[in-house]
């Protein structure tokens, strides 16, 4: 199945890449719950990411061993499935902190929505590589898109999990937009959205909804939840300075950070330690893994493959986009993690399924295909 | 024709690979534009953070230090109906460690020990079992401390880094132990409540309403706890207040009860197991609630020893129990006038019905007794109810069967919960054929329903529910849902909410057959032969009301009932009931006594009801005066 040809498109680079930003988030995972581990050697979460990025890594090579055509046929089933088990979800999903994002199956849990970053890109890219669509569709052939994306939004919206639907949202609309929108729909819809937006604000949304949204845009409303984070989160970027605290000797991570130091908040942690040196070097690996990523896009044989390819690319750099600049207090504090250096189970098997799907593409570019 | 479609296919996937980079190319472009301004806007934002305000950010890691601390929100104030507080607020200071600003954490608590004359030990396995909180939260050693603590704590606070003294407000009863059932109590809220979603919001250390409105009206009188972004410097001393968010205070609550009825419905009691229940039967408002025996409210503050909780929880009079909602007792004669309503309504009865009493009913060769062995003779209704002759009833009683006494007795209130805030209330039972098949799976026995006539069996009713029947026999059929707050003040608009009865549903009645049952009420206290005349001795205050007696031990048949009533062992004595509404003619007050093992309800229960409502008519003159 796989022939030589196929080893040989492997993309390299982008795995060199990868593997830079995994050890990123190893060396920062391990400092986060240093405490932790010392305390529990054998049995900590730092034990259970590497399990994970072991599973992280057979699901990424197990994706490259079927051609990515295949996904065209089985994206509608994949698609429906997490429809309903988000349907579920709200029905029955496990509440953490108020939200319902869990759903419990015997001792292990998993996030849908997690799920469903990867699976609209499926469905998008197989919608819009069928044979009859042109560039720049019209609106009869781009309103079923819309529908396919905004209802899983809408349902991860009402979990309610304002992170993970804004990702979903822009990656979906990444999709759409790639594939060709003429302006003219665009400022229709922007001239549509924008006057409803005052009586929604209005009198749709309550008093505690109202500023549950003003916090996020300006966390200095809350100073004793977000806003308190958001100020200890720029003290601990801060103080790294150029060079960085060293490995390990993070303060504000070892005294009082926040309760989600080593989920979304990862980013400072690595900023404490390593300064802007170590930052800057982030960075640079996640503009490379983009940039390789689109590349592959490029030199994609077909459609179907190159908005798959741009869709997985776009589902990381909008994610690193958020949250890093959630971190730096640029923008709203929602719950998304950094991609391949949070702690999470989901999100590491989600994530490397993206990046295989990537590979799958670029090792499949030479070859041809009837249908 | 395969081969045509193969080729086909191919030739369009051609075309779109010859036009692919034209395709997407403006699309790739504007991406890759899209990457590079958003890594540039964020180096520049770490350069700004890291290189620019650099030194000033690793000074506050280092040694300054951003905190939270709590601004606890003090919690409503509970006033009677005329604005006296019950409950209020005090302030209670709390012994605290911040181990991260402790110098030294052996020689800190060895003199803190010392300072508070408690066992260093004490004080460390506190400090133990909250190893894993992160340092910089206090850990709380020593709560509410007394006067000489805290003036030592405080003199050396200076030498001792780290250590807070927290204020909290804490509830202080200002009549302890009065309507102690009624107002509840409070304690901390546990590890598991905290991660209950009906808790959220809360922190570790809240006191929490266990019992009465402190529990019923927890989620106005709570408030919202508030707090301040500060800095601190290394040895933990404040330096600069950051941020602030003010604590919502909890709301106050005016009950519907009137303080000095309440103490002397209690004084009433004193010396009594039983309860006592007024309320105002034009609008369903509680004027007193009173339980006894009553417990200490203060020492749910304080906090309990083992020993002192196991006496509490164990003890036989059970003080915890609010007897006047969770108790039920057979309703005994006070059930007769509702039998008598039921038996008018179904025509089984009129208003000239006699039936003669020779002392006993005789039914399935058994004698059932009256109270009053030689028999009262010829009776009519209203005559059978001032005597409270039991023939009358066993004669109504089985004309009418069990089902439709249960059906009058539950329009009038009886055997449900009343629906009144508060938590434990109970049922009560009125028996029909279905239950006791389903509960035992032993049918009805006809000589059951001779007992349940004249309110004894299977019969069980509340104090409260009782207060609630009389109440509509004397506002003319309205059956009231209980309430005691009649104002919540502070809402979110500032204003307060006024609560108000609410009518749960209206009996439709003959007003001959009322009146009539309402003239025997009277009887009962203004006749010669009433079975309250001699009991109540203040003839001017019109009352109307029933003598009952709750048997707790079956009489065997030949037994003389006074050597009995006199040599039973007390926990054998029967419960005493009275239950009446005053003035006869314009209701203004419903008040129930019930006395267990009080004996009878003439003598143990109607002085009680007769000094409560004297208390209540000499309130209202004294406020009409002023």
């Amino acid at each position: 199945m796989i022939d030589r040809r196929l080893v040989e498109n492997f993309d390299w680079g982008l795995f060199w890449v990868l593997m830079g930003i995994i050890g990123v988030g190893l060396v920062s995972v391990y400092s986060a719950l240093y405490l932790q581990i010392q305390e529990n050697p054998t049995g900590n979460l730092f034990v259970r990411q590497l399990v994970w990025l072991s599973a992280g890594f057979a699901v990424l090579f197990g994706t490259l061993l079927f051609d990515y055509h295949r996904l065209k046929s089985i994206s509608l089933w994949s698609y429906l499935l997490l429809i309903f088990l988000l349907v579920l979800v709200l029905l029955v999903g496990k509440e953490v902190n108020g939200a319902r994002r869990w759903l419990q199956f015997g001792g292990f849990q998993f996030q849908p929505s997690e799920f469903m970053k990867v699976v609209i890109v499926m469905k998008l890219a197989a919608y819009f590589g069928s044979q009859d669509m042109p560039a720049y569709p019209d609106l009869k052939k781009l309103l079923p898109a819309l529908g396919i994306l905004f209802i899983p939004v809408v349902l991860i919206l009402a979990g309610p999990d304002l992170g993970t639907a804004m990702v979903v949202l822009a990656v979906g609309l990444t999709v759409i937009v790639f594939m060709g929108v003429r302006w003219r729909y665009i400022l229709t819809a922007a001239l549509a959205i924008i006057p409803t937006l005052y009586p929604l604000w209005e009198y749709v949304l309550r008093p505690y909804q109202k500023s549950r949204i003003m916090i996020l845009f300006s966390p200095e409303l809350d100073p004793l939840g977000a806003g308190y984070h958001i100020r200890q989160s720029k003290i601990a970027i801060g103080s790294g300075m150029a060079w960085g605290k060293g490995f390990l000797n993070g303060t504000q991570n070892n005294l009082r950070f926040l309760p989600e130091k080593h989920t979304d908040f990862i980013f400072s942690v690595w900023a404490e330690e390593w300064g802007f040196v170590g930052c800057v070097f982030l960075l640079l690996l996640f503009g490379f893994l983009v940039f390789l990523g689109l590349r592959v896009a490029r030199r994609s044989r077909d459609r179907f493959g190159a908005l798959l390819v741009v869709g997985m690319t776009c589902l990381i750099f909008w994610q690193a986009l958020i949250n890093i600049g959630m971190v730096l207090g640029l923008l709203p504090v929602v719950g998304i993690t950094l991609p391949f250096v949070s702690y999470g189970g989901s999100s590491v098997i989600t994530l490397c399924f993206a990046i295989g799907i990537i590979q799958n593409v670029s090792m499949r570019r030479y070859t041809f295909h009837t249908q | 024709m395969a081969e045509k479609r193969k080729r086909k296919s191919t030739l369009q996937i051609l075309k779109f690979s010859d036009n692919e980079s034209s395709l997407f190319g403006r699309q790739y472009l504007l991406l890759t534009a899209v990457l590079v301004l958003v890594l540039l806007v964020y180096v520049l934002r770490l350069w700004h953070l890291q290189i620019l305000e650099g030194p000033r950010y690793r000074y506050q890691s280092e040694n300054n230090r951003i905190r939270l601390e709590d601004i606890p929100a003090p919690r409503g104030i509970i006033f009677d109906r005329n604005g006296i507080p019950l409950v209020e607020n005090r302030p209670a200071y709390h012994l605290e460690l911040i181990r991260e600003d402790v110098a030294d954490l052996e020689e800190t608590v060895q003199r803190l020990a010392r300072l508070c004359e408690r066992d260093p030990q004490e004080f460390l396995d506190i400090l133990e079992s909250n190893r894993h909180r992160p340092r910089f939260k206090p850990v709380r050693l020593l709560a509410d401390l007394d006067r000489d603590i805290l003036a030592r704590v405080e003199a050396h606070r200076v030498r001792l880094p780290g250590v807070v003294l927290q204020l909290e407000p804490k509830r202080e009863y200002r009549w302890n132990g009065v309507a102690a059932h009624l107002i509840g109590y409070l304690s901390e809220i546990t590890e598991q409540e905290l991660s209950s979603p009906q808790f959220e919001g809360y922190h570790p250390g809240e006191d929490i309403g266990r019992y009465g409105v402190e529990r019923a009206y927890q989620r106005y009188l709570h408030g919202r706890r508030g707090g301040r972004q500060v800095e601190v410097d290394a040895l933990g001393r404040r330096m600069r207040l950051l941020e602030e968010v003010l604590p919502i205070p909890g709301r106050n609550i005016w009950l519907t009860i009137d303080i000095e009825l309440q103490k002397a419905a209690e004084e009433a009691l004193k010396g009594e197991t039983g309860s006592i229940v007024a309320m105002d039967p034009r609008d369903g408002a509680i004027l007193a609630l009173a339980s006894s025996p009553t417990f200490d409210q203060e020492n749910f503050i304080r906090g309990f020893t083992r020993e002192e909780w196991r006496s509490l929880s164990n003890d036989p009079g059970r003080p915890l129990l609010n007897r006047a909602i969770g108790a039920a007792y057979p309703p005994g004669s006070v059930y007769k006038p509702f039998l008598l309503l039921a038996g008018l309504n179904e025509g089984v009865i009129s208003l000239d019905t006699k039936f003669n009493c020779p002392g006993f009913y005789f039914f399935a060769n058994r004698r059932y007794r009256c109270w009053r062995d030689q028999g009262h003779g010829n009776l009519d209704a209203e005559s059978s109810l001032v005597q409270s002759c039991n023939v009358f009833y066993y004669q109504t009683g089985m004309r009418l069967g069990v089902d439709r006494i249960a059906h009058y007795s539950k329009l009038f209130g009886m055997g449900t919960a009343t629906g009144i805030s508060l938590h434990g209330e109970h049922p009560g039972l009125i028996p029909t054929a279905d239950w006791k098949r389903r509960a035992t799976g032993v049918p009805w026995q006809r000589g059951e329903t001779l007992s349940v006539s004249i309110g004894q069996g299977f019969n069980l009713t509340t104090p409260l529910q009782m207060a609630l029947s009389y109440s509509a026999l004397a506002n003319g059929g309205k059956v009231w849902q209980p309430y005691v707050v009649r104002r919540i003040e502070g809402g979110g608009t500032g204003g307060a909410d006024e609560m108000r009865g609410n009518l749960k549903r209206k009996v439709h009645m003959d007003p001959r057959h009322l009146d009539m049952v309402r003239s025997g009420l009277k009887g009962v206290v203004h006749e010669d032969r009433g079975t309250a005349h001699r009991a109540v001795k203040d003839k001017s205050l019109s009352i109307a009301g029933k003598t009952g007696t709750a048997l707790v031990v079956r009489l065997p048949d030949n037994v003389n009932r006074k050597l009995h009533a006199r040599e039973a062992k007390r926990r054998e004595r029967d419960h005493a009931w009275f239950v009446g509404y005053a003035p006869a003619d314009d209701p203004q007050i419903t008040v129930v006594a019930m006395v267990e093992h009080g004996g009878h309800g003439s003598s143990a229960a109607a002085p009680r009801v007769e000094q409560v409502m004297a208390a209540h008519f000499k309130g209202v003159s004294r406020e009409e005066d002023s």
